[in-house]
């Protein structure tokens, strides 16, 4: 128990327990469905998770400093437009450029919601509630409602779904998720390794004593909106990409999928816990059971229901068993630190 | 006094604002205070303001219910399930109620009694109750209900009045007596101003918070039906995505997001504006999306703009002294 206490931290537990869930789902799904286990169904659920994984590791980010941006499905939607249209306009564009127009986009308007939340001290919910609405009115008003379709799209990005980096057996491992997993690294490194991402979770734990104690508070809540929003931006080419046709409406209700992938993954929606690899794996338990299901036809409607169900899980299994295993933790770790000294270790399940 | 004390907040603004609006619509057009327009105002966003009104108090309390949208949905899809079914009409809305309570009482187990966050829960429920609505219409709608059941959703049944307006004015009153005249009004304000507070003063939390999201479900139930009334026919998307919408009437109507403060005369308020500004933009040929945008704005400078006050308050009196 000691050992295991030293080696393992209560969030890994979690991690490991919906990777366990992950794989009897697979398994599940495997004695169901006939060529469950191809690299077909494999590329099917990777492209689709991508989107919403992307898009996840930005809301960790803002949900860790105890805020939430529910714009997130009306910037990819932006983002998609946008970069679609001027690709439309301009088919000599270099890739680079198309993908730096998506995540500026994203990120201008993070700017825009970040400093309504820090500056103008308005409640995210509130902000990006508004921002939700407002993006996707100048979306529309922006287009004419007209849509982008696969024709004004140069060939390279429609191909960019199916470009292949690396062949393992007969599992492609396409560029796009690549990318995306890289994303996932990058962030996970940074929340547990740079001072600059713990400062994420310090914020989150308690907005007052880092203040207090000196924290920039509001620095790092303007760049965890803007890192979403760019996030989102970039989860926004990657929709152009994959289904190249994309309407005003193209996003709408995604924002939900992605608070639900970062719930579902661990990350306290009251901020200060929470991991970016978490986030990921709820991301890929949503897209599994989402293509999963959809593969297994007569049940397609149970899709939500099970997704409400799965997400109430998550956050029950959370404040039932993880609050009690990190008391625990924290109790034998005030015990190792200082040994004479009666550490009052009550208050540490409360949050 | 105390109401000319509130007129200088945010209720003030609000009228001031109100009063802007209908005065240009007026302006705009000269049918615009007929009673015919009134009536048709109120009922193009009546399911919306019924649910406004119990999702007042929960925000009050401190807490949220993002899964009202879905549980009009689910109440509206059991009844068209049950009816279908040979069900008569009268067990079928029954049963769509009951369905809302049900709802509700599951998200307030949740919350009251094993302590969850209400934004997970009910996130899970706006997913998981549209998923049971789905479940049980599949991509199918249902209609054919009793005439009668289409009359009341679609023709003014008391004078030039609809049911669903006189439900949401006898709602409003009993709502305003709850919050603002009752013992149980004064403990939803105190849980939301200071939970442990009100523990320690020996307020029975649980049962409280558990009774406003079953109020919170059945009220949504009712809404659901009556949306199903005026439409005429059941699909599983009935009212998606209006939570949106309800969250920012109340809000708008100066309810504080962290609960405790807020009271019912700005949300009645905040109707008004909502209404008369969609309306207005209606005549000017504003489209849909961009009404839902402007309405956002106003959202974010409800809130702004005495934040900004606040500062600038703040920096005159450390001028002065």
């Amino acid at each position: 128990m000691k050992w295991l206490q030293r080696h393992v931290r209560p969030e890994q537990v979690r991690e490991l327990s919906l990777l366990l869930l992950l794989v009897v789902a697979v398994v599940f799904f495997g004695s169901l469905i006939d060529g469950y286990y191809t690299s077909r169904t494999f590329n099917r659920i990777a492209s689709s998770v991508i989107i919403i994984m992307v898009a996840a590791v930005g809301q960790t980010l803002v949900v860790l400093t105890r805020n939430i941006d529910l714009s997130v499905g009306s910037l990819i939607g932006c983002a998609a437009y946008v970069t679609g249209h001027e690709l439309g306009l301009h088919p000599g564009m270099h890739p680079l450029v198309a993908v730096l127009i998506a995540m500026a986009l994203g990120a201008a308007a993070g700017v825009i919601n970040g400093a309504l939340v820090t500056l103008g001290r308005v409640p995210s919910i509130i902000v990006t509630l508004g921002t939700l609405a407002i993006y996707r009115g100048i979306l529309v008003d922006y287009s004419g409602a007209k849509t982008i379709t696969t024709d004004t799209l140069p060939a390279w990005l429609l191909n960019l779904p199916q470009a292949t980096l690396a062949t393992i057996g007969n599992l492609d491992l396409r560029e796009m998720v690549v990318l995306a997993l890289a994303i996932v690294a990058l962030f996970q490194f940074a929340t547990t390794r740079m001072n600059f991402g713990r400062l994420f979770y310090a914020i989150g734990s308690n907005p007052d004593a880092a203040h207090l104690v000196g924290l920039p508070t509001r620095r790092i809540v303007f760049a965890a909106f803007v890192l979403s929003g760019a996030l989102a931006g970039l989860a926004g080419f990657m929709t152009l990409a994959r289904f190249g046709t994309i309407t005003v409406d193209n996003g709408r209700g995604v924002e939900l999928q992605v608070v639900a992938a970062v719930v579902v993954g661990g990350v306290n929606i009251f901020g200060g816990s929470g991991t970016v690899v978490g986030a990921m794996l709820g991301a890929v338990m949503i897209g599994t059971l989402e293509q999963s299901l959809f593969r297994l036809q007569i049940n397609e409607f149970w899709r939500d229901a099970l997704m409400g169900l799965l997400i109430l899980l998550a956050v029950a299994s959370d404040a039932v068993i993880l609050s009690r295993m990190r008391a625990l933790w924290a109790r034998t770790e005030l015990k190792l630190i200082a040994k004479p000294a009666p550490a009052p270790a009550s208050g540490g399940a409360q949050r | 006094m105390r109401l000319l004390a509130r007129l200088r907040g945010w209720e003030g603004l609000l009228l001031v604002l109100l009063v802007a609006i209908v005065a240009m619509n007026v302006t705009r057009s000269p049918y615009y205070l007929g009673v015919e327009n009134i009536v048709n105002l109120f009922q193009l966003e009546i399911e919306k303001i019924i649910v406004a009104l119990t999702m007042t108090l929960l925000i009050i309390n401190g807490e949220i219910d993002l899964s009202v949208a879905s549980i009009m949905g689910l109440a509206a899809c059991v009844m068209a399930w049950l009816f279908r079914h040979g069900a008569p009409m009268p067990w079928a809305l029954l049963g769509g109620l009951a369905a809302g309570g049900a709802a509700g009482a599951f998200n307030g187990f949740w919350v009251a009694y094993v302590g969850l966050p209400s934004l997970a829960v009910t996130l899970a429920g706006l997913i998981g109750y549209r998923g049971v609505a789905r479940i049980l219409v599949e991509d199918r709608s249902y209609g054919g209900y009793p005439a009668w059941f289409d009359a009341i959703g679609q023709q003014p049944q008391l004078g030039p009045v609809t049911v669903s307006i006189a439900v949401f004015a006898v709602l409003f009153a009993i709502v305003a007596v709850i919050l603002h005249d009752s013992g149980f009004g004064r403990i939803v304000y105190v849980m939301g101003n200071n939970l442990q507070a009100a523990r320690y003063s020996g307020v029975r939390i649980k049962p409280a918070k558990l009774s406003l999201f079953v109020a919170s479900g059945l009220n949504a139930a009712l809404a659901g039906l009556l949306y199903a009334a005026r439409l005429g026919s059941v699909r599983g998307d009935l009212a998606q995505g209006f939570e949106l919408d309800i969250i920012t009437i109340v809000l708008l109507g100066g309810v504080s997001i962290f609960g405790g403060s807020g009271n019912l005369v700005g949300v009645g308020l905040s109707i008004l504006v909502i209404l008369n500004l969609r309306n207005g933009m209606g005549l000017a040929d504003i489209t849909g999306n961009t009404q839902t945008s402007v309405i956002g704005a106003l959202l974010i400078l409800s809130v702004l703009i005495p934040n900004i006050a606040q500062t600038v308050r703040s920096n005159w009196k450390g001028r002065e002294t």
